[in-house]
């Protein structure tokens, strides 16, 4: 039978999916989109002539309307679809050089509503791409438990079958079993859209989380520009007839659209939105008109409008006016606070925005008051943060 | 003389439990004959439906086929075979193949194309070959509908099978057809009432199959 052996025996070397490493790491490879184009029959021409090259260990968002061909573009990655022209390159290597099941088997593929395997079990299901790779049964279920724990599933949840998981934790699923094999590219096509705002900002913090730790190459679709600007290290802006708008950094995207295309479909609060890109840690706190509950006024400045109430921990419990202090009334509730460092000045702006007295209340990471800021600081915070952004920007138009 | 007094009658009397015309040796003819006729009908049907479902393709023609083959009459065919061929069992097997074929393929095809297309999009996505995804995503899933059209084809099968006790063969069908001869109303309750036992039996049986053959998280989900 050796006579028979295949003639690609000597695996060349380079971060390829292997199927025997637990300890070695599959990092994500360079992806390079050639002027491809791609036609139907009937002469609709979804994706026109796209050149991309999608940054490897990074999330690069594919962004657009319907019928931009962003799912065409992701689509003709792993070649569910094929291209008309041009060609794709992964890691160096033109995709149509490789036998497609093969190709297919080294990128996860996740998509919207998961589409899971409904007669098997969750632990089955995430064991499907190592199974096909010829794993044994026992060493692929063991990989798939591993991967449950890693986007955050239970363990408990492994007999059970997809009907009895959520929405959100079926896209889990979904996300685990593309990661199974540990490939170097994960394409994912609208993954988040089917469940609701809550359960789609705990999935990116996950993603966000997960990518952080494994570096892979993502490919990410999606409609919804604000999981673009959150997710995307990159992001390409498509426009319909699958033509390249703009392809950016998102903070740059927000603050140079190239047209008025992309400026339109960045929405009315682009300005807002930027400042997420934004530090909150340059601001300006102040402890003045802090005190602790049942400590008087000393220390406080008296001539400030509200003060902000502490537990004797430092906590918040909320905003009064000088004159009420002693009377023990009712206090005004603080609103959200932000918290120095992780926050950005987006989150602070909010917090001053949704706060009755107009100062926003910054915590630390234990909740403790480090101090407060009004509207007006975080209002200069914001024309410095633009001022600087610009010349930054700037220097990359030049440079 | 009342429906239940012929099934007392029919079935207490020892001598229709023994020879060659006792109840278990037409029993067990008629169940042959079933087996027979549902094995061949479902190694027609189920491969092509189960193909032209996976791809989608060819679907107007088959119902168009299928319906044609529905309305042969059973019996005009039968007596057809009969008269061409002289007496014989692949006489009473076309009928009953052509009887029972057109509802295994059409909802073998049904079925195959009601399935979820994200979990099939995905297998494809992951690398699967178009055989895995047809026995490993497709079948899984439609396998409750699938089952559902080869057991009314089995059900077809036992009620009409019948048919072969007109051109001299056994099965449950003698009871029936010698006892209106012999105006022997006993007899034909009898039968009649054996083929209605073992339609439900085949109920019984599919059932199960169903229970032992489909995943739980498909029949608690479909």
């Amino acid at each position: 039978m050796t006579g028979l052996d295949s003639p690609e025996r000597p695996v060349p070397p380079g971060p390829k999916a292997g199927n025997s490493c637990q300890t070695r790491r599959v990092f994500g490879v360079l992806i390079r989109i050639d002027s491809v184009t791609k036609r139907y029959p009937d002469g609709t021409v979804a994706v026109d002539r796209l050149s991309l090259e999608i940054p490897d260990r990074s999330i690069t968002v594919l962004v657009g309307p319907s019928g931009c061909g962003k799912t065409t573009t992701l689509r003709m990655i792993n070649r569910m679809i094929e291209p008309s022209e041009g060609t794709i390159l992964i890691d160096g290597q033109d995709s149509r050089q490789q036998p497609v099941n093969t190709l297919r088997r080294s990128m996860g593929y996740v998509i919207q509503n998961a589409g899971l395997f409904q007669h098997r079990t969750i632990v089955d299901n995430i064991a499907t791409v190592p199974r096909l790779l010829g794993w044994k049964k026992d060493k692929a279920r063991e990989r798939a438990r591993e991967l449950m724990d890693r986007v955050g599933l239970d363990a408990s949840l492994a007999k059970r079958y997809p009907y009895q998981l959520s929405g959100g934790q079926q896209q889990r699923v979904g996300v685990a079993r593309a990661l199974a094999a540990d490939p170097p590219v994960l394409l994912m096509d609208e993954p988040f859209s089917a469940v609701d705002p809550v359960v789609r900002k705990g999935l990116q913090d996950e993603l966000l989380r997960i990518q952080a730790e494994l570096g892979k190459t993502i490919v990410f679709v999606t409609h919804d520009i604000d999981e673009a600007v959150k997710l995307g290290t990159m992001v390409a802006v498509l426009r319909t007839g699958g033509k390249l708008a703009q392809f950016a950094p998102p903070a740059e995207l927000l603050s140079h659209p190239a047209d008025e295309f992309v400026e339109d479909f960045l929405g009315a609060d682009r300005g807002v939105r930027r400042l997420s890109f934004f530090p909150s840690t340059g601001l300006e706190l102040t402890m003045a008109p802090v005190v602790t509950a049942g400590g008087g006024t000393e220390g406080a400045s008296v001539d400030a409008e509200f003060l902000l109430v502490t537990d004797a921990d430092g906590r918040p419990l909320g905003w009064t006016k000088p004159e009420d202090l002693a009377t023990d009334g009712q206090l005004l509730p603080y609103g959200r606070p932000f918290v120095v460092g992780t926050d950005s000045l987006r989150a602070a702006l909010d917090c001053a925005v949704l706060s009755p007295t107009g100062w926003a209340v910054a915590v630390d990471a234990d909740g403790k008051v480090t101090g407060v800021v009004s509207q007006q600081t975080i209002a200069q915070a914001i024309r410095g943060a633009h001022d600087e952004g610009r010349t930054d920007a700037d220097a990359k138009v030049t440079g | 003389m009342n429906l239940f007094h012929f099934i007392d009658a029919f079935f207490s009397d020892s001598a229709h439990w023994h020879g060659y015309d006792g109840i278990p040796t037409r029993l067990a003819e008629h169940l042959g004959y079933t087996l027979e006729a549902l094995g061949l009908a479902v190694l027609i049907g189920l491969p092509v439906g189960l193909v032209t479902g996976h791809y989608g393709r060819g679907g107007n023609a088959l119902s168009l086929i299928a319906t044609a083959w529905r309305a042969l009459p059973t019996f005009g065919l039968l007596v057809l075979l009969t008269l061409l061929y002289g007496f014989g069992l692949i006489n009473v097997m076309v009928p009953l193949v052509v009887l029972a074929v057109p509802p295994i393929l059409v909802t073998t095809y049904e079925a195959m194309r009601s399935v979820d297309p994200s979990p099939v999009d995905a297998a494809r996505g992951m690398g699967m070959s178009e055989a895995g995804v047809l026995f490993q995503v497709e079948l899984p899933a439609a396998l409750p509908l699938v089952l559902s059209g080869i057991r009314s084809g089995a059900i077809q099968i036992v009620s009409t099978a019948t048919i072969a006790a007109y051109v001299g063969l056994g099965g449950l069908g003698r009871f029936i057809i010698d006892g209106l001869y012999q105006r022997d109303y006993e007899k034909v309750v009898g039968g009649a009432t054996l083929v209605a036992g073992m339609a439900l039996a085949t109920l019984a049986v599919f059932w199960a199959v169903g229970r032992v053959a489909v995943s739980a998280g498909v029949r608690r989900s479909g």
